[in-house]
């Protein structure tokens, strides 16, 4: 394949990327009065729900600085990861008409739904970034690694959309058994009540569970933007391996679904 | 020939399905259960395409022709890179853009201008492309007026027009064409003529699939004629015709037995009464459908094909009807009259009227009249090349 036909390649991927994610926008809220609000009214009911349940009367999280912050930003991230993976799953098979009438590069349906995902979460930092503004949290030059946090669980989530979308087209009991896991690793993640919860007693645990990217992206975002109490694998003495294996598995788990995902596209049409 | 001639060489394609057994084995539930047995046993091997080969010049007008089930559409899908062939290499040189269905990505929720820029960008058109063609494409589809609302409020007619129009902007060096494209009412028609007539001016290569012999005759420079998953022709247009109308010929000689009507089905629900009145205007049938079964016959669909010398030529059913895409029913021994309008543009014609009976396991034929009605006319107004849905209007009364 010459330079030429490389480009024109890409180019129609891009073409089609763009337009799908406009679409996958504009229907989002079609019809719904508030629209995009919904998109940052949601995660801000969850986190008063869990704010006056933890917080206000279960007085968890009182030995972290900003902890109601830090559970917001929990939450976001937390949504974002949810987002990807739960939208994944069945992007390929809801275009399955598309996939049937023409020839296009399959991985965009995973990516576009991915890239709203991540204009969601763009969204619901702009709420977070003003509740930080208003809090008493103290700005340190480290907040500027919070991009790359986020970028591994983007990784991370991408690499699973893959997996999880093309085992969905061979077996439609996936996104049943994805919601269940989702569940469980919603409150096995440390996301609604902080990891300091699980170290204090038990800090074999904690660093088994800081081996989750999820966890351990989360924990350490909020450990660089918003205070550096919030437990990290550096803050509770992890072996140096296991401070790579989280993002050693984000990428493995992306190339393995990418690699999954392009060995099984070119028979969609036919399977799905 | 020289071999960069050569825009799309198929040799020795093959394609086999696997068929399971049962619809539920796409649960993990069932691959569980079916872990331990043999595949063989829970699959059949439908054989789509034997063996296929053949090699399409640039610029040439390439038909592939074919009874229903023949295995021209799986032939389509995989020269479009929709399917992968089971064994064998199809080749493709320059870009190729595949018409299976208009409007692919089509959405009704949104407005008809942005469903313009999304199906264009399946057709690979950036936005500033669109943009500066944009007003052609409306202008062509007729759709001033209209572009602002959802196209779920489009009839239609007006869906394809627009589907179309945006088609017929695609650059492309190889069109597949399937004939699905081949709807809208005789205006539009025309327009869908002279862009065949200008795409044959400009030396795109056209792959066209078709039951029409006349369009295969006045547009294709060379054909195959695919039967049982197999080239059985190939070569010059007027002979795969004749070869295509040769494979109808034991139909034909049946049906062509003066007077006789064949009929038959499973008998639940029939037929009675059948008359029609033809005027001007209008091509009136009156009929009812009564009820044989002692339990209430469900998801009944009528069915009305048009034949000219023994082709389909067009048709309606109820199942497109508002009221009636689920299909109606019939309590025991019931009997229920109808009344269904069709605008008379026949020529010489002889009418089937097919009732079935929909359920689970597909299609169950309650009673099929072949010919219900058969005269003849002076109104030469026949459609021929397009496949049109005739307008119906459909009534009951007591």
């Amino acid at each position: 394949m010459n330079y030429s036909n490389l480009v024109n390649k890409y180019r129609y991927s891009l073409i089609l990327l763009r337009e799908l994610v406009i679409t996958e926008f504009k229907l989002r809220y079609q019809g719904s009065v508030l629209g995009y609000l919904w998109s940052l009214l949601k995660p801000l009911f969850l986190f008063v729900i869990l704010y006056f349940v933890f917080v206000h009367f279960l007085k968890v999280g009182s030995d972290v600085p900003n902890w109601p912050i830090a559970l917001l930003f929990g939450i976001v991230l937390w949504n974002f990861f949810s987002e990807i993976t739960n939208n994944g799953v069945g992007s390929v098979v809801s275009r399955g008409d598309m996939i049937r009438k023409i020839n296009f590069p399959k991985y965009i349906i995973v990516i576009s739904s991915s890239v709203s995902a991540f204009i969601n979460l763009l969204l619901n930092l702009v709420v977070l970034t003003i509740f930080i503004i208003f809090a008493d949290v103290d700005m340190r030059w480290v907040a500027l690694l919070t991009p790359l946090f986020i970028l591994e669980l983007f990784t991370f989530g991408l690499g699973l959309a893959f997996i999880l979308s093309t085992l969905f087209v061979k077996f439609r009991d996936m996104n049943y058994i994805w919601e269940i896991i989702t569940q469980a690793l919603f409150y096995g993640s440390a996301v609604i009540y902080p990891l300091s919860m699980i170290a204090d007693p038990n800090v074999g645990l904690a660093k088994l569970i800081l081996l989750s990217p999820i966890t351990q992206s989360i924990q350490d975002a909020r450990w660089a933007l918003i205070d550096p109490a919030n437990v990290t694998a550096a803050t509770i003495g992890s072996s140096l391996w296991m401070h790579v294996f989280p993002f050693a598995l984000s990428v493995v788990t992306l190339a393995f679904g990418a690699w999954l995902f392009k060995k099984n596209s070119p028979y969609f049409a036919e399977n799905i | 020939m020289s071999k960069d001639d050569v825009v799309i060489s198929v040799k020795n394609v093959k394609k086999d399905f696997y068929l399971p057994h049962e619809k539920s084995s796409k649960s993990l539930k069932s691959a569980i259960i079916n872990a331990g047995r043999k595949k063989n046993k829970e699959l059949t091997t439908q054989h789509a395409l034997k063996d296929i080969s053949f090699d399409i010049k640039k610029g040439e007008f390439f038909g592939i022709v074919g009874r229903n089930g023949s295995g021209k559409s799986t032939l389509l899908k995989i020269l479009a890179g929709i399917y992968q062939p089971t064994s064998g290499k199809v080749k493709t040189n320059g870009k190729l853009v595949p018409f299976i269905e208009l409007g692919v990505g089509f959405n009704p929720e949104l407005s008809g201008r942005e469903n313009v820029y999304l199906n264009g960008a399946l057709l690979g058109f950036t936005r500033k492309e669109i943009d500066a063609v944009y007003n052609d494409i409306v202008e062509f589809a007729e759709l001033e007026r209209f572009m602002d609302q959802k196209l779920k409020n489009y009839s239609s007619g007006m869906q394809v027009r627009l589907a179309f129009s945006v088609a017929t902007r695609a650059r492309a060096d190889i069109l597949l064409v399937d004939e699905v494209l081949a709807v809208g009412d005789a205006d539009f028609q025309k327009k869908c003529y002279e862009y065949f007539k200008g795409l044959k001016k400009t030396g795109t290569t056209v792959i066209f699939v078709t039951h029409d012999m006349s369009a295969v005759k006045e547009y294709c420079d060379r054909a195959v004629l695919i039967e049982n998953g197999k080239i059985i022709h190939q070569g010059k247009p007027s002979v795969v015709s004749d070869e295509y109308l040769k494979l109808f010929m034991p139909n034909t000689s049946e049906m062509n037995k003066e007077g006789e009507v064949s009929r038959f089905g499973t008998g639940e629900a029939i037929f009675e009464n059948i008359s029609h009145l033809y005027t001007k205007e209008k091509l009136i049938i009156e009929f009812d459908v009564v009820s044989k079964s002692d339990t209430t016959v469900d998801g009944l669909n009528i069915g009305f094909d048009f034949y000219s010398d023994d082709q389909l030529v067009t048709g309606n059913g109820t199942k497109y009807l508002d009221g009636y895409g689920k299909g109606f029913s019939v309590s025991p021994h019931q009997k229920r009259h109808f009344i269904a309008e069709f605008p008379n543009n026949f020529g010489n014609f002889s009418m089937e009227l097919t009732l079935n009976l929909r359920n689970k396991g597909g299609i169950n034929i309650c009673d099929e009249i072949k010919p219900a009605i058969k005269f003849q006319s002076n109104n030469s107004h026949l459609v021929r090349f397009f496949r049109v849905t005739l307008p119906l209007s459909f009534t009951e009364t007591h």
